[in-house]
């Protein structure tokens, strides 16, 4: 379960998240919705441990533990994943050799035996297939040459093999066709278990007709303006964010 | 310092370590004398004294270069030793070879015995500034392939010696050069004969030991026409305060269809974090693609040494001949590297290749110094460059000076340069993955030498991965 308590942060001197308060139990998905500017990527990046954000109040905490204190690595094998909104390109570095050394590394803090070259390749051919990409998918080097729909199927496959227990997805829709957003859809419903949540932020509903949530939060001006049931994105859809600042 | 960041500091370096063994040392300084007794104690013939005298004669009228983007106090001549040497006699075989020697290379991951040593690399071990043992003489031997210390060279295969040394390289080339032929100690001799595969990979692997002492080897390689031979080596020095003077010549002759890999896995002592100490590695290497169709190729992996001044360089003669140059030079702390090739085209349908990869950190100072000349025999002429530059933080340099000269309108000539710094974003990117920051780092790093590490042999490219992650370690945050 991610308990989010009265989140303060802040870039520089410019307070973004003004008093989160946010609870997804253990199998739900939550989205987060909310217009430009609102706090939704600042909110991502604070939950995953990106330098130059400052929690300034407030705490998270996740499986009963308080991650704010956790390096992000750290974070990443007490179960977090991040997909990027820009996935980031890593020249030379190769897909399978960077994912494998992610496992592992992963599996090592949590006291799992490493998988060796040819497990780990068993495990990932059949992600890839999974996730409709071909195999030499995992030759190319990270993201290098990708085109965007190429790029957010390979954060769904680095989901995928790394198993998080809580998924935040950073506007993975934008920027794609219908096409990749079903993929990118089906990658997360196809973790949907008692044991994963995961936080989907997004500016706009139509992702939320693949992913299906169990709650929608809207996000403006650094707090939570309003929760509600999935029907609440198809509302947001038809009037826009305006007027809920008031709310 | 604490005691916990001093541990950090020493485990940077590994091979810092001395050795307590009993050493015979010349008296301080330079003279004609010190070159006599030099060709003395290598037992040498009259006419390797007389080129070591005219060289030091030569020297003395030289002046140290100044061009190089580097920086250090004057080096005082006088101060150093030029000889050292473990004071026991020469061994004779392997079995002879001082223990103590044996558990330094051993320490080093160079197991001398036979049995031991890595399958398939013979190895010529020097030690300051004597040559302690070759392995795997016998079996190369069978082959045809000379393989063993230059100073044996010189006594046992003079006709070649004479031949060769100098040919590429001449004394007068440069004030390092003329000093290492004055006083150069030892080194490895390699010949391999006609249409000879050289069986194994032939390694040498240095190792300065005594205090203010400079080390000067002197590497000759000859592959005959048809021959090919892939030849590696390694450098460690102790962790000392002061700085300590490496010259080493190296020169390579391939005749037609020959085939010259030379692979260089550097780790001098580079100093501490405050650019104290640390090795100057001054050196001048050169192959003479001779033959027709014949091929020299340079791999160099650079990340020792407080400063590095060295261009590994080809001169393609023979027509069709093919010179490559890749490189990584790694910098941190306060590290000052100026590095690159020069490849000289005379023949027809020549072609070099050039892939240079700079990373610097910390406050050093990384500069790729190239020379494509094109001569105008050389019609139908090729060359590629690609020069990349890595940055690590705010504090440090990355330079990039080539240089094009093309008398022959036929040539085609290819130059491409790219900076770029390791960001932010990539390296929270592979945190969020698990993956912790220095390791993040190895990862990017060795993605950005990607295409010089997969020329390495395979046995050093695992090593050499594991060394630039080494050296860079500190390096962000």
């Amino acid at each position: 379960m991610l308990e989010i308590k009265n989140l303060h942060a802040r870039i520089g001197e410019k307070e973004i998240l003004k008093g989160i308060n946010l609870t997804v139990p253990d199998g739900e998905i939550h989205a987060i919705m909310g217009p430009n500017g609102a706090g939704k990527s600042t909110l991502s990046y604070v939950l995953s441990g990106r330098d130059g954000y400052e929690v300034t109040e407030g705490e998270v905490i996740y499986d009963g533990q308080d991650i704010l204190a956790l390096a992000p690595e750290d974070r990443a094998a007490a179960g977090l994943f991040l997909a990027f909104q820009y996935p980031v390109e890593l020249p030379g570095v190769g897909n399978a050799n960077f994912m494998r050394t992610a496992v592992n590394a992963v599996r090592r803090k949590r006291g799992e035996a490493e998988l060796d070259a040819v497990a780990f390749l068993k495990l990932a051919r059949a992600a890839v297939k999974n996730l409709s990409m071909k195999e030499d998918f995992l030759k190319r080097n990270v993201n290098v040459g990708f085109s965007g729909g190429e790029k957010k199927r390979n954060e769904m496959l680095q989901m995928a093999l790394l198993q998080p227990g809580l998924a935040i997805l950073d506007e993975t829709d934008s920027g794609l066709d219908i096409d990749a957003l079903k993929i990118v859809a089906e990658g997360v419903n196809a973790l949907r278990s008692e044991k994963f949540s995961a936080l989907v932020i997004t500016h706009y509903q139509r992702l939320l007709d693949y992913i299906v949530p169990d709650m929608v939060h809207v996000l403006s001006g650094g707090r939570i303006v309003r929760s509600g049931p999935a029907s609440l994105a198809l509302e947001l859809e038809a009037h826009g964010y305006a007027g809920l600042e008031a709310a | 310092m604490s005691a916990s960041m001093q541990a950090i500091a020493d485990q940077k370096y590994k091979y810092g370590f001395t050795t307590d063994i009993e050493m015979e040392e010349f008296p301080l300084g330079l003279s004609e004398d010190i070159v006599r007794r030099i060709s003395a104690k290598k037992s040498e013939p009259a006419w390797m004294l007389e080129w070591r005298l005219k060289a030091y004669r030569l020297w003395l009228t030289m002046e140290e270069p100044d061009w190089a983007n580097v920086k250090h106090p004057p080096i005082n001549y006088q101060e150093l030793y030029y000889y050292a040497a473990p004071a026991k006699e020469q061994p004779k075989s392997l079995d002879d070879v001082d223990p103590e020697l044996l558990r330094t290379y051993e320490k080093l991951g160079i197991p001398l015995n036979e049995r031991a040593a890595l399958a398939g690399v013979a190895v010529d071990a020097v030690f300051d500034s004597v040559s302690v043992a070759t392995t795997f003489r016998d079996t190369l031997s069978k082959s045809g392939v000379i393989f063993c210390p230059i100073s044996e060279a010189v006594r046992e295969h003079p006709e070649l010696v004479k031949k060769y040394l100098g040919s590429v390289v001449p004394v007068r080339d440069n004030y390092f050069a003329a000093l290492n032929s004055a006083v150069f100690s030892d080194g490895s001799f390699v010949f391999i004969p006609k249409g000879v595969r050289c069986p194994m990979e032939l390694s040498t692997y240095f190792r300065i030991n005594a205090r203010n002492t400079g080390q000067f080897e002197r590497t000759l390689i000859i592959a005959d026409d048809g021959a090919s031979v892939s030849y590696l080596e390694g450098c460690t020095a102790p962790m000392r305060d002061e700085n300590q003077l490496h010259a080493a010549v190296v020169e390579l002759v391939a005749m037609d269809d020959a085939k010259i890999k030379y692979s260089t896995v550097q780790n001098w002592y580079p100093g501490d974090a405050d650019g104290k100490g640390g090795i100057y590695n001054f050196v001048t290497k050169r192959g003479a693609c001779r033959g027709k169709n014949s091929k020299i190729s340079w791999t160099q992996v650079e990340t020792g040494s407080a400063i590095t001044w060295k261009y590994p360089s080809c001169v393609l003669q023979g027509d069709g001949s093919v010179g490559e140059f890749y490189s990584v030079a790694v910098t941190n702390h306060h590290q000052q590297a100026d590095t690159g090739t020069k490849m000289i085209h005379l023949g027809k349908n020549t072609t070099s290749t050039i892939i240079s990869k700079g990373i610097s950190a910390g406050k050093s100072d990384n500069t790729y110094r190239g020379l494509v000349k094109i001569l105008a025999s050389a019609s139908g002429a090729r060359n590629f460059t690609q020069c990349d530059s890595l940055l690590i933080g705010n504090e440090c340099g990355a330079h990039t000076v080539p240089y094009i000269e093309s008398r022959n309108s036929s040539a085609k000539l290819e130059h491409e340069a790219t900076t770029s710094k390791i960001d932010e974003d990539q390296l929270f990117y592979c945190r969020s993955r698990g993956l912790s920051e220095e390791d993040a780092v190895g990862m990017i790093v060795n993605g950005f030498c990607k295409d010089v590490l997969k020329e390495l042999p395979m046995e050093f490219a695992v090593e050499a991965q594991k060394l630039l992650a080494v050296s860079l370690e500190g390096s962000v945050g």
